[in-house]
């Protein structure tokens, strides 16, 4: 078994896997038994000033029957008593002494960040996650997302906390910039020891067709609230391969979120550069015993490559280009293995309305329909490999050619030679006008 | 089934195939890939657009879903529970390639219909078209008749059924096995079908209480959905016998009546026949909880033209297949005690009739040997028949005749209810395109 112990900026866990700063980690019973589970770390939910909660809280958006593809909040930080959560904090610590616990805070003042660091410290907290991230609620007071959103807040409130702190500071980014990049150097700049990201993304759930409330439903009004789960991972894939990609960043240990919800998933977040992942809506829709297969399914895969997690993290950054900088010149075309075609036509619909009209169909005398690429037309979008639902059916597959590489720069500049490219058939628009339409 | 339980007889023939929950529908429905040109749709007779419908109940447009089946098929609720869906739509699904089990179209179709049709609750789908001032006679109204009068009607035609049973639907409301769909279904569905304005005279024999002539000369066309008759007596010694039946008669009275008062417990039938209407009697005979059910069929299991799933349904309920047995006398004082047959063999695909006899002690022997063909009506109408008794008709279920079409069982010698709404269909379509000026 592989090797899964893990430094994020000096909070050292037995594995990568920490719950994020959320319902599951609202209480010392139930961090204690995720620690039970398995799980290295565990962020505690955001301390600060208590608030008061409403009821109806989240929202989900179910897709195709699969539930909770993208779930939704209203929920603010701890609603319980300072003095309870250090005293959990400290009994945690003392029972689970190799597990990481990180404790999370959100004030607005420097005086109060000096004393929760020091209260964290007494209680013997592994380290601090900076909350920068809620885009509800906290943010309308001036909190959370509101001091994410501006890089010099975020500076300025990391050297607060650094000025006093003994333990490694993350700070918690919020998704909800339009370049990332900005508050993490900003971070850096005060002095934090590692990033986390993302939290949620701003949202507005869904709306019940038949009452017309927004939800969550509070008595048939509702409020923006923040975006997590599967839905968000391709986001917060984005903002972390900015941030490691980013010269000025690049070496700032990262703390994964957003929408890991097995070992593969924490793979590909290590894969561009994370040290750690943290989970929250996979626990909210599973519990805590996830985490078993995901310590299995990633030492085996560790174990497959033959590599160590440290070999593993930051292999894909390199691969993140600028769009320009990708070869024009690499060809790739459809094909389809008529052996498991099983003739359901999905692919010849897809393209011939949606992509570039390079599948042929004919009705077979069973009643499927037969497929068939046409080179010529086929621009190897990958559309069709990806609707296709028998596995491997379709596959893209490199069309050598005898043009060297060239990329948007290289052809602009006139350093490069273009390959010829794929056309749209020419097909006449025919019939009378329908003006009746 | 439990001894003590007086209602038990009645829970034997509830749905076989209970109606799905929303959430069951909803996981369903998205399991079907919404296939173009799907191989479902081409399988139906009645061309209901699969994908269309199933993806409209993961929409939640439930309403749209039913419509799309209806429009396609106006007994599409009665189909969604008899249709033999293995040998059709399901059958044809492209998941069955990937051994995945295909979609559940029959219960999907059912969940989209049961609403509309069956409790009735939405507003009207359909609407009958004002009058076009042409007028169509249908000599029954079984599902050939009403396929052909729903699509006549949509488009402005006065239908007029006649039927010669007190109610309507032909074996649709009188044969089906009741777990599949019972008496009260088939009536509600019917009185659904009210909406559409077809006016359907019923205890009217044509033939016998209206003449064809009078039909062919107040109306502009005729269609004959006139199905099959009963199953005739097969020519062995006995079966004037109280307890010797046909096997419709059978099912009808079971359907018709309470079933507490049908019990056959205590007792042993012997049902004769290898098709799917002799399954139906041994299943329901088991449903009945006689004591021993026999299906007595002269070949072997292989030869037997029931569909493999319904012989399994059959065994499955308790039934005791007796192969290669041809019954040859039937015994009994004033009523049925014995059924005596003679071991048969196949000898180069001839079947040889021993004279090694055997006997099964019975109460009660149900005739499944086949319907017979309503020849001597088929004669006296005029119209050009086959050698085997029924209407020759051209490619648009039009026959001889040129004010004449014809469709359902007696033109196909007994198939389904989809293949007769099919069919009474595409006379439909061919009796507009006649009537107006096509040919
Ligand atoms: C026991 C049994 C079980 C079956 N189970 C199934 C099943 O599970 N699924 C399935 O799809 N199909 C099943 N079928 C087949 C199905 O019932 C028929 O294919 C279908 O009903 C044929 O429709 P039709 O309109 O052609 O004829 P019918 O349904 O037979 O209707 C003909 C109508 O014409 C009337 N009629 C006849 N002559 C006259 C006249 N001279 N004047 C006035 N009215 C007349 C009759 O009274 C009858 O109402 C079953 C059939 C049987 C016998
Ligand atoms: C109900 C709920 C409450 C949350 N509360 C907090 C919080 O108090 N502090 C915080 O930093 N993040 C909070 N988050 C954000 C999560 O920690 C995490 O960043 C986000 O859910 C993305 O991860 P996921 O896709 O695994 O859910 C909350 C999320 C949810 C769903
Ligand atoms: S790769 Fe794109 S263009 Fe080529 S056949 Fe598939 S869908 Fe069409
Ligand atoms: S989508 Fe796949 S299985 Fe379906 S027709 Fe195309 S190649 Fe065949
Ligand atoms: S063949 Fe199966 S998967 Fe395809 S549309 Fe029909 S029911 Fe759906």
């Amino acid at each position: 078994m592989a090797d899964l112990t893990t430094n994020t900026a000096g909070i050292v866990s037995p594995n990568p896997f920490w719950l994020a700063s959320a319902p599951p980690t609202n209480t010392g019973d139930q961090v204690a038994r995720a620690f039970d589970a398995g799980w290295g770390g565990a962020v505690w939910k955001t301390l600060g000033q208590p608030i008061v909660n409403v009821w109806s809280r989240y929202a989900s958006m179910d897709i195709n029957g699969v539930k909770m593809m993208g779930l939704n909040n209203i929920e603010l930080i701890t609603d319980r008593s300072l003095d309870v959560n250090f005293k959990e904090i400290y009994e945690v610590k003392k029972h689970y002494p190799n597990n990481a616990v990180i404790v999370s805070l959100m004030v607005g003042s420097r005086e109060e960040f000096h004393e929760l660091v020091k209260r964290s410290e007494d209680a013997g907290a592994d380290g601090l996650e900076l909350n920068f991230g809620c885009p509800h609620g906290m943010s309308e007071r001036g909190l959370g997302a509101a001091v994410g959103q501006v890089p010099e807040y975020v500076q300025q409130m990391t050297e607060w906390v650094k000025e006093v702190s003994n333990i490694p500071v993350l700070v918690k980014l919020t998704p909800n910039v339009t370049d990332i990049r900005y508050p993490a150097r900003a971070a850096q700049a005060g002095g934090a020891d590692g990033i986390a990201l993302i939290n949620t993304i701003n949202s507005l759930m869904s709306v019940n067709l038949d009452t017309f409330a927004p939800n969550p439903n509070v008595d048939g009004l509702s409020s923006h609230g923040g975006y997590c789960g599967p839905a968000v991972k391709p986001i917060a894939l984005n903002m972390l391969s900015q941030i490691t990609s980013d010269p000025q960043t690049a070496q700032i240990p990262i703390s994964g979120i957003g929408g890991v919800s097995n070992w593969q998933d924490a793979a590909e977040f290590i894969l561009l550069g994370a040290h750690s992942v943290q989970v929250c809506t996979a626990v909210m829709h599973y519990g805590f015993r996830i985490v078993e297969d995901m310590i299995d399914g990633l030492s085996n895969y560790l174990d497959e490559k033959a590599m160590t997690l440290d070999q593993l993290r930051g292999q894909s950054v390199e691969r993140i280009k600028n769009w320009q900088e990708l070869d024009l010149n690499y060809v790739i075309n459809a094909s389809i293995d008529q052996e498991k075609c099983i003739g359901c036509g999905i692919c010849y619909i897809a393209c011939e309305d949606g992509a570039h009209q390079a599948i042929f169909a004919n009705p077979m005398d069973n009643g499927r329909t037969h497929v068939e690429i046409n080179e010529a037309a086929c621009v190897g979008c990958n559309l069709c490999s990806l609707v296709c639902p028998v596995e491997d059916c379709i596959t893209m597959v490199e069309i050598p050619n005898e043009f060297d590489a060239c990329s948007w720069d290289d052809y602009t500049t006139r350093n490069g030679k273009l390959a010829p490219r794929a056309e749209h058939e020419w097909r006449p628009i025919v019939g009378p006008p329908k003006s009746d339409i | 089934m439990s001894e003590n339980n007086p209602s038990s007889i009645d829970d034997n023939f509830s749905d076989y195939k209970p109606l799905f929950t929303n959430a069951s529908a909803l996981v369903e429905a998205n399991r079907c890939l919404f296939c173009y040109d799907a191989p479902c749709t081409i399988a139906c007779p009645t061309d209901i657009d699969v994908p269309k419908f199933i993806k409209k109940i993961s929409s939640g447009n439930l309403r749209g879903s039913a419509k799309t089946i209806l429009d396609a098929n106006i007994l599409g609720a009665s189909c969604a529970r008899i249709c033999p869906t293995e040998e059709l739509c399901e059958g044809a699904c492209v998941l069955n390639d990937l051994h995945e089990t295909p979609i559940k179209i029959g219960s999907l179709q059912r969940y989209a219909t049961e609403s509309v049709v069956i409790e009735n609750t939405s507003k009207l789908l359909f609407q009958k078209a004002p009058s076009n001032g042409k007028k169509i006679a249908l000599v029954g109204s079984g599902p050939a008749s009403l396929g052909c009068a729903a699509d006549l009607a949509k488009m402005g035609y006065e239908c007029v059924c006649f039927d010669k049973n007190e109610k309507a639907g032909g074996l649709n409301t009188y044969a089906i096995a009741d777990y599949k769909l019972s008496y009260e279904t088939a009536l509600k569905e019917l009185e659904w079908i009210d909406q559409l304005g077809i006016e359907i005279k019923t205890n009217t024999t044509v033939g016998k209480d209206v003449s064809m002539e009078t039909l062919l000369t107040d109306y502009d066309a005729v269609f004959l959905g006139i199905g099959l008759g009963g199953v005739g007596p097969i020519g062995i010694p006995g079966e004037e016998l109280d307890g010797v039946m046909d096997c419709l008669d059978f099912i009808r009275d079971l359907k018709t009546h309470p079933k507490e008062d049908l019990s056959l417990k205590g007792k042993s039938v012997a049902v004769l026949g290898g098709g799917n209407t002799a399954i139906d009697a041994v299943t329901q005979a088991c449903r009945l909880e006689a004591d021993n059910v026999y299906l007595v069929y002269r070949r072997t299991r292989s030869k037997m033209g029931a569909y493999e799933h319904e012989q399994e349904l059959a065994l499955k309920d308790g039934g005791v297949f007796v192969l290669e047995k041809q019954p040859v006398e039937i015994k009994g004082e004033g009523k049925v005690s014995e059924l005596i047959c003679a071991k048969t063999k196949s000898e180069n695909g001839k079947l040889i009739i021993t004279d090694e006899l055997s006997s099964l002690k019975v109460d009660l022997v149900l005739r499944a040997t086949g319907q017979a063909k309503h020849t001597s009506f088929l004669e006296s109408v005029g119209i050009e028949l086959t050698k085997w008794n029924t209407p020759v008709v051209d490619g648009n279920q039009r026959t001889s005749h040129e004010k004449i079409w014809s469709g359902g069982d007696c033109v196909s010698g007994g198939q389904e209810v989809v293949n007769a709404v099919a069919e009474g269909k595409l006379a439909a379509k061919s009796i507009h395109s006649t009537l107006s000026g096509g040919q």
